[in-house]
């Protein structure tokens, strides 16, 4: 049953997709381009480089060292909190695709989003070690914590501007051009909504006060 | 049937006391004292000072009632009042505690070129040898006189090219050194405190506030108009207000003018200790900039920033600060925390309604407030004394006694930060580091935590010595040694000596 379990061609391509974000973000270029071209990625392993960031964020509230954290829990909103990482890769994934699909980019949806949640995989394979680091070092010797955490950051970034060139055959400058681009149009959708619930808000306003009245005069 | 009349009677009686316990609760919302603590949140705690008496001009059974009175100074066991509307000096001396009793009104004195009365006189200092030295601020000079008040010199404009000729000299502030030289505040000079050598001679300005603009300002000024630029706030530096000279020489000076912006973002100092040069040496280790009341906004009949008119150097180097629009008083200790912060506006003892003047005799403090024409005395509390005495200790060398001190003082009140950190520098200063590390982890004091786990991190890697080496070495070679063992093994399935005889 158990070895029924492990042989089961399921997780195993799960398994290996989910080793395969090793050899992307150590290749970039080429793993990002096997990723989708040679079907090697799956949702699966996505959701789950999504989900260890999520948990290692969550994680480093509670157990960073004070020294480089220090959590006004009385304020803090976990659902928010989580909504930073969600709501910004959600504008960029949409964004994106709906700025490369104009500009035959070979890249559908949910491949941006996959190949976008791969390039993630340095948060947390940095910053869970990072996090226990961070307990047994002084404040002499902070700035150890400080650039690796900055530079797992970049190498993030950087992995999912190469990875949208990869997956959208873009060239380098073209690839540039259309991040920018996202960049401009998460602006942009972020207006679109501020303007929408805002206006929402005050129809739903509109008829409140309209009832309101309603029952003043009755 | 009684039985239930009982149980009904007895339930309804816990509900009116249930319903009364809340109202007795909301009598007292706020504390008269507090702090700010890590996060700036307001943390209410017991009182460390509390009014003992509060002097008006007919509790000094005074025959002119006070006017306008501008400055409070304590010289042993005597105090004296600068009746700046009256034109004179009051002389008091205390007795006991609670009590003071008026010595004689001083408002003229022999000899001298000029005239002999005062005429708005703002400020007074005495040296060692009992010479007053009074800021004759309507007579445009600061006169000295000896202890009989008989006339000895006087301190006029300096001569200075800088110096507007038209500029009527208004001394305002000053303070005297050991040597008896004269650090004055005077109305419209704003390069800093005008300093005079004991001769009279003028002998330079010191400690001018700095004057920081950026490119913003640079390019506004650029693109106005000449009309516009003359109404433009122009780059001056600003004048202080009070001035404090602490047992060491090092002189405290207050200015209450810098914008609430300013403040906030630290670009500009509500309180500078100045050194000889002039130079700003006051240690900004605290959470928060040292500018009174962190929230200026206008709630409660209170509006703007803290603006600190006064301040005074206890003996353990704390700084306590009072502030004239917010009817507050403000302690600091040596590094800037904040140590208490107490008072309000009001009418009511221990409130304020535009309080000038402060002045310490040992730990007592005595505030000034013209609008009352009153001097308000407080004195520390059980649990002031005890926070005194543990910081006491602490600058003494005695860690252990400080520690302890600090125990007792959270008993009292369990959000004071200074005592959480205060027990975790005791503990460190005995050695004693794990423990000390979770104290200011509670406070969030991660320098000193750091030099508590560094010396902790030492330690265990001392003690491990042994156990360190042999799993660092345990890495390196276990797998070396597999190495070895299969490239043996493989040399010997592959030796032809064996592979011949299959």
């Amino acid at each position: 049953m158990i070895a029924k379990t492990f042989k089961n061609p399921k997780l195993q391509k799960y398994k290996d997709s989910l080793k395969f974000s090793l050899y992307c973000i150590s290749h970039p270029l080429d793993g990002f381009w096997d990723l989708t071209h040679e079907r090697r990625g799956t949702y699966a392993a996505a959701n789950t480089i999504l989900l260890a960031t999520l948990l290692i964020r969550v994680m480093k509230l509670r157990y960073t060292s004070f020294i480089f954290m220090t959590v006004y829990w009385e304020d803090l909103n976990i659902f928010l909190y989580l909504a930073s990482v969600l709501f910004p890769l959600a504008l960029w994934v949409i964004g994106n695709w709906a700025l490369t699909t104009l500009f035959d980019g070979k890249g559908r949806l949910g491949q941006v989003y996959m190949a976008t949640c791969y390039a993630l995989a340095p948060y947390p394979l940095v910053q869970f070690p990072l996090m226990i680091f961070s307990n047994f070092v002084t404040v002499d010797e902070a700035e150890f914590y400080s650039v690796l955490s900055m530079l797992s950051l970049m190498y993030a970034a950087i992995l999912i501007v190469v990875a949208m060139g990869q997956i959208h055959e873009y060239s380098a400058g073209k690839n540039l051009l259309f991040t920018v681009a996202t960049l401009f149009a998460m602006l942009v959708m972020i207006f679109i909504l501020m303007i929408f619930f805002s206006m929402i808000s005050q129809g739903v306003a509109y008829f409140i006060s309209l009832g309101k009245e309603l029952l003043f005069r009755l | 049937m009684r039985t239930k009349i009982a149980k009904i009677s007895a339930g309804l009686l816990s509900i009116l006391i249930l319903l009364m316990v809340p109202m007795t609760a909301y009598a007292e919302d706020t504390s008269y004292t507090y702090i700010y603590d890590y996060w700036g949140d307001v943390q209410d705690g017991p009182d460390l000072y509390s009014v003992c008496k509060v002097f008006t001009s007919s509790d000094l059974k005074l025959d002119v009632k006070m006017k306008n009175p501008q400055s409070i100074y304590c010289y042993h066991d005597h105090i004296y009042i600068c009746d700046s509307g009256n034109n004179r000096i009051i002389e008091l001396k205390r007795v006991g505690t609670e009590n003071m009793e008026v010595l004689r009104t001083i408002d003229s004195f022999q000899g001298g070129t000029g005239p002999t009365t005062f005429s708005n006189p703002t400020d007074i200092a005495i040296s060692e040898e009992g010479e007053f030295f009074i800021a004759d601020q309507g007579n445009q000079r600061i006169v000295k006189l000896d202890k009989d008040l008989n006339y000895m010199m006087e301190f006029v404009k300096p001569v200075d090219n800088t110096l507007d000729p038209e500029l009527a000299f208004q001394p305002k502030k000053l303070v005297i050194d050991t040597a008896g030289r004269v650090y004055c505040i005077a109305t419209g000079i704003n390069k800093g405190l005008v300093k005079y050598e004991n001769d009279g001679t003028f002998s330079g300005f010191i400690g001018a506030t700095p004057v920081d603009f950026d490119w913003t300002d640079y390019v506004w000024k650029k693109l106005a108009t000449q009309a516009q630029r003359a109404r433009m706030e122009s780059f001056v530096p600003t004048e202080y207000d009070n001035l404090y000279m602490d047992k060491e020489g090092f002189i405290y000076v207050v200015t209450g003018a810098p914008e609430d912006a300013d403040l906030k973002t630290g670009e500009a100092d509500a309180v500078r200790k100045l050194n000889l040069m002039g130079n700003d040496i006051l240690v900004r280790n605290g959470e928060w900039n040292i500018i009174g009341d962190l929230y200026m906004g206008n709630a409660g009949g209170y509006d703007g920033h803290s603006y600190l008119a006064d301040v005074t150097v206890l003996d353990n180097d704390i700084y306590v600060c009072l502030d004239k629009n917010r009817g507050r008083v403000f302690g600091y200790d040596d590094q800037g925390n904040m140590v208490f912060a107490f008072g309000g506006a009001g009418n009511m003892d221990g409130y304020f309604r535009g309080p000038v003047s402060i002045e310490h005799s040992g730990y007592d403090l005595m505030i000034l407030d013209p609008l009352d024409g009153a001097v308000t005395l407080m004195i520390p509390t059980e649990y002031g004394k005890l926070v005194y005495q543990a910081i006491d200790q602490f600058d003494q060398g005695d860690y252990t006694a400080s520690g302890e001190s600090w125990e007792q003082v959270i008993k009292y009140n369990g959000n004071y930060d200074l005592a959480y950190i205060g027990i975790g520098r005791s503990l460190l200063r005995q050695e004693r580091y794990r423990e000390a590390m979770d104290y200011f982890e509670l406070k969030y004091d991660d320098e000193n935590y750091s030099k508590a786990y560094k010396q902790y991190r030492k330690e265990w890697v001392e003690e491990h010595i042994v156990v360190i080496v042999i799993v660092i070495l345990a890495l390196f070679l276990v797998p070396m040694t597999i190495g070895k063992i299969k490239a043996i093994k493989h040399e010997i399935d592959t030796d032809e000596f064996f592979t011949r005889r299959k």
